[in-house]
């Protein structure tokens, strides 16, 4: 008894050692603050990878797929039967992506994604990551009028960071057009002038710009004002916006040969990853380099042996945000069968079309190893494989559970280094209670039992200072916006940059069995280190601890 | 030797060297003493003259070297540590020149300490009212009744050594070691602590040892034992000492 009653009056009476145990409640807070952020991170990141990729990947090695994606399709449904309940097939080639940003060509490497337009948003979360709310709902590689999300749809924050979609879609379109005849117009009357072509250039760039407003405002209030209720203008303003450019379009670009009118008409469309069209500025606003409504050139290799590479222009019909930049900065979608087109997928005897893989999604609670290793037994190794989504972001995904390994191991040594702290300050309170540590031992106090006094000592402080840090720490992880969003208006500096995430908040996800594991070694480091001292204590000579001033 | 009473303490050729180093202190050479039940003994000596050292060693704080200890007739030296730490807790009562109370503890509680110590927690709950009675009646009888509740550095020098002889009794102790209980008291205060222990030995019977270097005080006791370097002197007591010692026979037996 004397024991218990003695560590609470020594914990009553002490605060110096409340002081060695900061250490151990700062440990503790800060553990659960990393980990919490650190799964959110990872969780958020495991969402979008899954988000983006389906459970399942069944794909082809070779470039030029495989034949009859129905037929395959059969046969997974029949191997895994019940577990399967979407799929769509894909074709994916590495190309190369070009667009002009004033007068200049830029390219850019990317996967080239062939999609299901009917079927791809049934697999994964594609659908989600556009930015026309028609196309979330279902996806067209039609272009749209207008009415594209000039907010971030997957961001809680309702701020214009997108002012430039504002008039994307066939007004923006339109006004390109618009734009490029005046500006061939111009050329042409310079050079019919004979004016030098280098001197033209500088000069009349200005006045191009005021030529094509005046155009503009001169066709009234319906090509040029994109901004108004798109869908209801745009019905009024079609025809009166497509007679006059349409003419001389024709006129400045005889060398096409095409009978299409890019104001009326688009090429095949395409939904890039939002990462290659733009980049946001200091100011948290994003800038576009392309914007729906602009034609890209694509240069791609064809299913033949040897494969030749070949070009196609396509039309911008909206951007792909998955908020993970490897994916946006990297994917261009495009419908499926325009590219089997275009690549020679398709047998020209049996009609039959080749795809590289299909996404499989399975019902919610499957065993994605299971249906994945039956898959496996199905289909010969040599000529499929079949994947999980976590399978192929698993260096990722190791990479992420490493890092917060090592970071676990680095701030568990703060609370190590905060044991050594108690250890010493334990040896004081035994050196100062060596006299009542004699008077006990005279009253028939055990070894055991003066040594008890201070392990339950130790375990009272340790269970103080994981309990604070708990405390701190769950309220931090609770709470980190809003202290961000403190410590960003105190300081005036960008704590958190969304444009390096793409998230909006910093997430946060509190395990309550990794909370319970740090907690468990706070205490037991504090416990561990008050064994020294009180093995130090019950060895004591009565006699001379009693004499002891 | 020969006492009528059975002796309750019975040391024989008790021996103890401190070693530091090289060199050996013999602190005890072979001292025979005796307690008879219900006597008050003083041992009386000069500094170094071992008698502390002899009485940490009937209060089984220390392990002599060589020689017997008896209690009630049974060999208490040499005994395992847990089994002199229960008979510490329960048959030997000590006093200390500078009170050794608990400073974190209230009076109360100090006087409760020794039968915390014999309880464990569950049984602590079951013996508690009838301990803190038996505390609450000592500190009573020793005048201490309206301060139970003080903390040892709110009472006075001859108030702490009540509490610590009062501590000392709670568990009811065969024998109680007083090592110069009024060592650090002004003469008043110290008379009175040596009539608390008088009466202690005349009312209750208490079988007590005093240790002290003061002939003053060691003449309350009804026996002298003098030790001089680490053995009992039998040279015969000055006729002041023994007068006095027959003075408080007489008034013990009256």
């Amino acid at each position: 008894m004397y024991k218990l009653l003695l560590c609470w009056r020594y914990l009553r009476t002490r605060w110096i050692a409340l002081a060695s145990i900061v250490s151990v409640t700062l440990g503790v807070a800060t553990m659960i603050v990393v980990n919490a952020v650190m799964a959110g991170f990872s969780h958020e990141m495991q969402t979008r990878i899954h988000g983006i990729l389906s459970d399942l990947v069944f794909e082809s090695h070779s470039l030029s797929g495989f034949q009859d994606p129905q037929w395959h399709m059969d046969e997974i449904k029949r191997a895994a039967g019940d577990d399967i309940v979407g799929m769509t097939p894909t074709v994916a080639v590495p190309a190369m992506l070009n667009f002009q940003v004033r007068g200049q060509w830029i390219t850019r490497q990317i996967m080239l994604i062939g999609i299901d337009e009917a079927t791809h948003a049934q697999v994964s979360d594609f659908g989600r990551y556009l930015q026309h709310p028609a196309n979330r709902g279902q996806l067209s590689f039609g272009l749209r009028d207008g009415g594209y999300d000039t907010i971030d749809s997957q961001s809680d924050t309702k701020a214009v960071t997108r002012p430039a979609l504002e008039g994307a879609g066939w007004p923006h379109r339109r006004m390109r057009v618009e734009r490029e005849r005046v500006w061939r117009e111009k050329l042409e009357a310079d050079r019919r002038a004979g004016v030098d072509a280098g001197a033209a250039e500088s000069g009349p760039a200005r006045s191009v710009d005021q030529q094509v407003n005046a155009v503009l405002a001169a066709t009234a209030a319906d090509a040029a004002a994109p901004s108004a209720d798109q869908a209801a203008d745009q019905a009024a303003a079609d025809p009166a916006a497509a007679g006059k450019p349409a003419d001389p379009f024709r006129q400045a670009r005889p060398e096409e040969g095409t009978k299409m009118d890019p104001a009326r008409e688009q090429f095949t469309g395409i939904v890039p990853g939002i990462g290659l069209a733009s980049f946001r500025d200091n100011a948290g606003t994003d800038r576009f380099l392309v914007l729906p409504g602009d034609d890209v050139k694509i240069t791609f290799p064809t299913a033949g042996t040897p494969p030749k590479a070949v070009s196609d222009t396509f039309t911008v019909v909206d951007f792909y945000e998955s908020k993970m930049s490897e994916y946006d900065s990297n994917f261009v979608f495009v419908p499926i069968a325009s590219l089997q087109r275009m690549r020679g997928m398709i047998d020209p005897q049996s009609g039959l079309a080749s795809v590289n893989s299909i996404q499989i999604k399975l019902r919610e609670g499957a065993d994605l190893d299971r249906v994945r290793d039956t898959l496996r037994k199905v289909f010969p190794a040599d000529l499929y494989a079949v994947s999980t989504w976590r399978d192929k972001q698993g260096p990722l995904l190791a990479a992420v559970d490493m890092e917060m390994s090592v970071l676990n191991i680095l701030l568990f040594l703060i609370i190590a280094v905060a044991g050594f702290g108690i250890l010493a300050i334990f040896f004081m309170i035994v050196v100062e209670k060596t006299r009542d540590i004699g008077i006990l031992k005279s009253l028939g106090a055990s070894a055991g039992g003066i040594g008890g006094i201070f392990l339950g000592y130790g375990l009272f402080l340790g269970i103080v200072g994981a309990g604070a840090g708990l405390a701190l720490g769950l309220s931090i992880a609770w709470n980190i916006n809003s202290i961000r969003a403190g410590v960003e208006w105190c300081t005036g500096e960008r704590v958190f940059d969304p444009s390096i995430y793409y998230f909006y908040r910093i997430p946060s996800i509190v395990h309550p069995f990794t909370v319970l594991w740090i907690i468990v070694g706070a205490v037991g480091i504090a416990v561990g280190s008050s064994v020294l001292p009180a093995l130090r204590a019950a060895r004591l000579h009565p006699v001379e601890a009693l004499r002891h001033d | 030797m020969t006492e009528t009473a059975p002796a309750i303490l019975r040391v024989r050729d008790l021996r103890k060297n401190y070693r530091s180093g090289e060199t050996t202190l013999e602190v005890l050479r072979g001292v025979d003493f005796d307690l008879a039940t219900g006597e008050f003994v003083s041992i009386v000596g000069q500094s170094g003259s071992g008698k502390s050292t002899l009485l940490h060693l009937m209060g089984l704080l220390d392990a002599a070297d060589a020689g017997s200890i008896e209690l009630d007739g049974t060999r208490i030296d040499g005994l395992s540590s847990s089994r002199r730490d229960r008979l510490r807790n329960t048959a030997v009562g000590m006093v200390f020149q500078s009170y050794h109370l608990l400073p974190e503890l209230d009076a109360l509680e100090n006087v409760l300490a020794p039968l915390m110590v014999r309880h464990g927690v569950i049984e602590w709950l079951r013996v508690r009212h009838q301990a803190r009675d038996t505390a609450r009646a000592l500190l009573d009888r020793f005048g201490l009744g309206g301060r139970l509740r003080h903390k040892p550095r709110q009472l006075s020098g001859g108030e702490m050594q009540r509490v610590a002889i009062a501590r000392a009794l709670v568990t009811r102790p065969r024998v109680l070691l007083a090592d110069e209980p009024t060592g650090n008291l002004d003469e008043a205060t110290g008379a009175g602590i040596l009539d608390t222990l008088c009466e202690l030995n005349r009312a209750d019977g208490l079988s007590i040892v005093l240790v002290t270097h003061d002939a003053a005080v060691a003449r309350r006791a009804d026996r002298i034992v003098r030790l001089a370097a680490g053995r009992v002197d039998d040279a015969p007591l000055s006729s002041d000492e023994a007068g006095q010692a027959r003075h408080a026979a007489r008034r013990k037996a009256g």
